[in-house]
């Protein structure tokens, strides 16, 4: 039979698109590995050298704290001599820190090169570039780490990247290994301008919700071994940018849920039908609900964390086990 | 010495209980392990076949567990959300849910009644604070605090000269961000709204489907239930006012790339919500993928398609009888189909009944759009037809047709053939246009094929409000997380003044009643703003 598809699909492009996916693989694992041997060697300094591996961030926080106790009765007006001003005295930079300030723009080039991939992929096919699950995990990956970027741009917290970047790298492998479809046009049900929509709302929001979990794994790894696991920011800064996450992510992706019923509407007959995506979507619903509540009680924060880690793994079973355990609707080129 | 009075009996072991029970109820904890309850019942849901959305799968699944699927089966695994645990659930939690938030109605209205609470004693106990010394009598720093603190609930309270302030005092108190309770309120109640209007759609709502060949004057009226193959509707809907309208599939098509992957599937179709009109008054409309036909309340739907072989069968007498029938697909990537149709004698052939139904035609066989063969064997390669054929085997005998039984459209009685009232008498691949002689001088020709599509005529009432419960649930729930609610107290005091000129010393405290981890670094800057006018943003604090 006749396959030529020349017609529909660029494949230089979609090539392109290829390579610059495995790249930002490469280039992701780089900037994870460097972030970690930051940790270690935040962590050696640490142990052998006192605080030197205090990152700015946590020095910046010191220096407030004791100038705000200092100052009880300052005098008025904001130029007065009592009050300290201006940067805090700057600390020798160790090689931990260097390191991890190296590390960032490694990322935001893996990203660029993702984000790439995912436009060649767009413009080889002329359509979303979301219409499959490899090309929706790319996505969420991408998305993920476009989160992480945002939520852990502080200096202090950018290690954590290594973490986040590590469920990514196996996702993306797993996504260009066992799920790669070729560039392709999509099959009738997914010709709709909900496409562009529902896929990209639910995707960032997995995204950032998989960072949240990341930071709540972390959370956890802290409160179990406060000692050890010192080179990890504060169980109440990882509470906090795991919390911001999904303050975020979890009305996005009510959002993207509602998107979905509402193109279900018109694709499948009803705007919701209990398909194992939409069962799982609504567990992971109700797990971030039930982490919001925890979190606004009092002394629930390491039941909440606990909450939020069920949630990640909801929302991972969600992008993997449900398309390629069990069958429904929302498998897509075989998956 | 009175004794405390014995509560009755009466109270002791009902009302108590009761009261215990509905405050247990109500409780946060109650709510958290209610949706968690709910969580975990539907994980069945999404791993275990389920019934409404896949008949066969599930019966598979239960005959290969033997005892221990029909046991699933009892208890509802695989009807999760229609069991009665699952119902119990969320039915609890919709009560919990009321019980705690109809009281917090309340509260959140007294709290917008009621003016900001007076300042603590020691505002240096709080998380944030701050002191300064400014110009100004405390009366005219209020003032220009009162006024910088737009947006905010505020209320200035005098002090009268005390033990603590021998010369008086002012206090300043504001809050803000009560619509964050508000937003929070409207979420709950979103969400009961969208649990009720569900459930409403499933009391009035049905939905019907049913097989229309295109292009075969087959028209679908939706006046009863009967007209439908299966019909499935809530509660309320006795099938007597269904949406009047009715509707024929003139055309047809399906599109394919190159590669083989189907690209649209279209139908033709002529409409009119008159159903007396006649049929040359109908409109005509288009129903794609993703594009249902939206007419009288109803949408109609094409989520299925498949082939219908046209055989006309010539009687030794020489009589016809065409007939046109829906085969099933067996893959629906290559469309290579399976079905049956049966054949009557034409009257006064066959006198005798007996005669007459030893003599009727059943055919059964294989439809391929784009046909292949394994030596003899009818494969498909693909959906797109290319000089379609079929293999079939036709029978004489017994059709079935006079049983009284319910015969399957798609398939012949196997009992039938197995007792040999059924023979088969030909078994013959034909392409388009070829035929096949019986023994008995009976010919069958294969004429060529329709297509027929599966059409699915949905109604619900209230799935409009579903959609605006849910964008308010989400308005809510956004409004709820972002907005801040915040405290803060000014307490201003005169300054002892060497010069003469009147100064206050001024004392600020700051308290973040939200769950977020409390006011940043800002505070401090945004408290001084308060103070000297140089106006900051409402929304950085």
């Amino acid at each position: 039979m006749d396959t030529d598809m020349s017609g529909y699909v660029n494949e230089t492009l979609g090539r392109l698109s290829d390579q610059l996916y495995v790249t930002s693989i490469g280039i992701y694992s780089v900037a994870a590995l460097l972030f970690f041997v930051a940790l270690a060697m935040g962590a050696k300094v640490k142990t052998y050298a006192g605080d030197l591996a205090e990152s700015d961030r946590q020095a910046r926080e010191l220096v407030g704290a004791s100038a705000s106790s200092s100052r009880s009765v300052p005098a008025a007006g904001d130029r007065t001599p009592g009050r300290v001003s201006g940067p805090p005295e700057r600390r020798p930079r160790n090689r931990a820190a260097v390191l991890s300030a190296a590390a960032y723009p490694v990322v935001i080039l893996g990203l660029i090169a993702h984000i790439a991939s995912i436009v060649l992929r767009g413009l080889a096919t002329d359509r979303a570039p979301w219409g499959n699950m490899y090309e929706f995990i790319a996505l969420t990956c991408a998305a993920c780490v476009l989160g992480a970027v945002v939520v852990l741009r502080k200096p202090a917290q950018r290690p954590l990247m290594s973490f986040v970047l590590l469920v990514v790298i196996l996702m993306m492998f797993i996504g260009g290994k066992w799920l790669y479809t070729h560039a392709a046009p999509v099959v009738p049900a997914l010709k709709s301008y909900w496409l562009i929509i529902h896929v990209s709302v639910v995707s960032i929001a997995s995204g950032v919700l998989l960072v949240s979990g990341v930071v709540s794994i972390l959370f956890l790894i802290r409160e179990r071994w406060p000692s050890t696991m010192d080179v990890l920011p504060s169980s109440d800064t990882l509470d906090r940018v795991a919390y911001k996450c999904v303050v975020f992510a979890f009305p996005l992706f009510g959002l993207g849920v509602i998107c979905g019923a509402i193109w279900a509407e018109a694709a499948w007959g009803r705007f919701w039908g209990w398909d194992p995506k939409e069962t799982v979507s609504f567990i992971s619903w109700i797990v971030y609900a039930a982490y919001l509540h925890a979190r606004a009680t009092a002394g629930w924060r390491t039941a909440a964390a606990w909450v939020n880690v069920v949630g990640f793994v909801t929302v991972l079973f969600n992008l993997f086990a449900i398309n390629l355990v069990v069958s429904g609707l929302h498998s897509y080129a075989g998956l | 010495m009175t004794r405390p009075a014995r509560p009755s009996a009466f109270s002791r072991l009902l009302v108590t209980p009761l009261r215990k029970f509905w405050r247990e109820l109500t409780s946060m904890r109650t709510a958290l392990a209610l949706l968690f309850l709910l969580a975990l019942a539907a994980i069945p849901g999404a791993l275990l076949p389920q019934r409404d959305l896949n008949e066969s799968k599930t019966e598979t699944y239960i005959a290969d567990r033997g005892t221990m699927g029909v046991w699933m089966d009892r208890v509802g695994l695989f009807d999760v959300f229609g069991s009665g645990w699952f119902t119990a659930i969320y039915l609890l939690l919709f009560i919990s849910l009321v019980g705690c938030l109809t009281p917090r109605i309340w509260e959140h209205f007294t709290a917008l009644r009621t003016p900001p609470v007076p300042a603590p004693r020691n505002l240096k106990r709080l998380p944030r604070h701050l002191t300064e010394t400014v110009d100004g009598t405390p009366e005219e720093v209020a003032g220009q605090v009162s006024a910088n603190l737009r947006g905010w609930r505020r209320t200035t309270r005098e002090v009268p000269p005390g033990k603590a302030y021998p010369d008086g005092a002012v206090e300043v108190s504001a809050e803000k961000g009560y619509l964050r309770e508000f937003g929070n309120l409207v979420f709950h109640f979103a969400l009961l709204a969208l649990l009720v209007t569900i459930a409403a759609g499933k009391l009035f709502g049905y939905e019907g489907t049913r097989t229309l060949v295109a292009g075969d004057d087959q028209v679908l009226c939706n006046t009863s239930t009967a007209v439908y193959d299966s019909f499935r509707s809530g509660a309320m809907v006795d099938g007597t006012d269904l949406s009047p309208f009715c509707i024929r599939v003139d055309d047809f098509e399906a599109e394919f790339l190159p590669s083989g992957q189907p690209d649209m599937y279209t139908s033709d179709v002529s409409y009119t919500t008159d159903v007396s009109a006649p049929e040359d008054e109908w409109k005509t409309g288009t129903i794609r993928v993703n594009e249902p036909l939206r007419l009288a309340g109803d949408r109609v739907y094409v989520l299925g398609n498949g082939f219908a072989p046209t055989f006309t069968v010539t009687f030794p007498n020489g009589e016809k009888r065409t007939q046109t029938a829906p085969y099933l697909p067996q893959d629906t990537s290559t469309m290579l189909s399976d079905g049956a149709m049966r054949f009557d004698t034409p009257a006064g052939m066959y006198p005798d009944e007996d005669e007459r139904r030893k003599h009727q035609i059943a055919i059964d066989g294989l439809f391929a759009p784009d046909p292949a063969y394994h030596s003899t064997l009818l494969m498909s390669q693909s959906a797109i037809v290319n000089d379609p054929a079929v293999a079939i085997r036709v029978y004489v005998g017994d059709a079935g047709l006079d049983t009284g039984r319910a015969q399957s459209v798609y398939m012949l009685d196997r009992d039938l053939i197995d007792q040999g009232r059924l023979v088969r008498q030909a078994s013959v691949n034909l392409n388009q246009g070829e035929s096949t002689t019986l023994p008995d001088g009976t010919v069958v020709s294969f004429d060529g094929y329709k297509r027929w599509v599966s059409m699915q005529v949905s109604h619900d009432p209230a799935q409009n409000g579903v959609l605006i419960s849910s964008i308010v649930m989400l308005a809510g729930l956004v409004v709820s997380l972002l907005v801040r609610r915040r405290r803060i107290w000014f307490r201003l005091v005169p300054a002892a003044s060497d010069d003469g000129q009147r100064r206050t010393v001024v004392e600020v405290a700051g308290l973040a009643r939200t769950d977020q981890a409390g006011w940043g670094e800002g505070f401090d800057e945004q408290a001084r703003a308060l103070l000297d006018g140089s106006r900051v943003k409402p929304g950085k604090l």
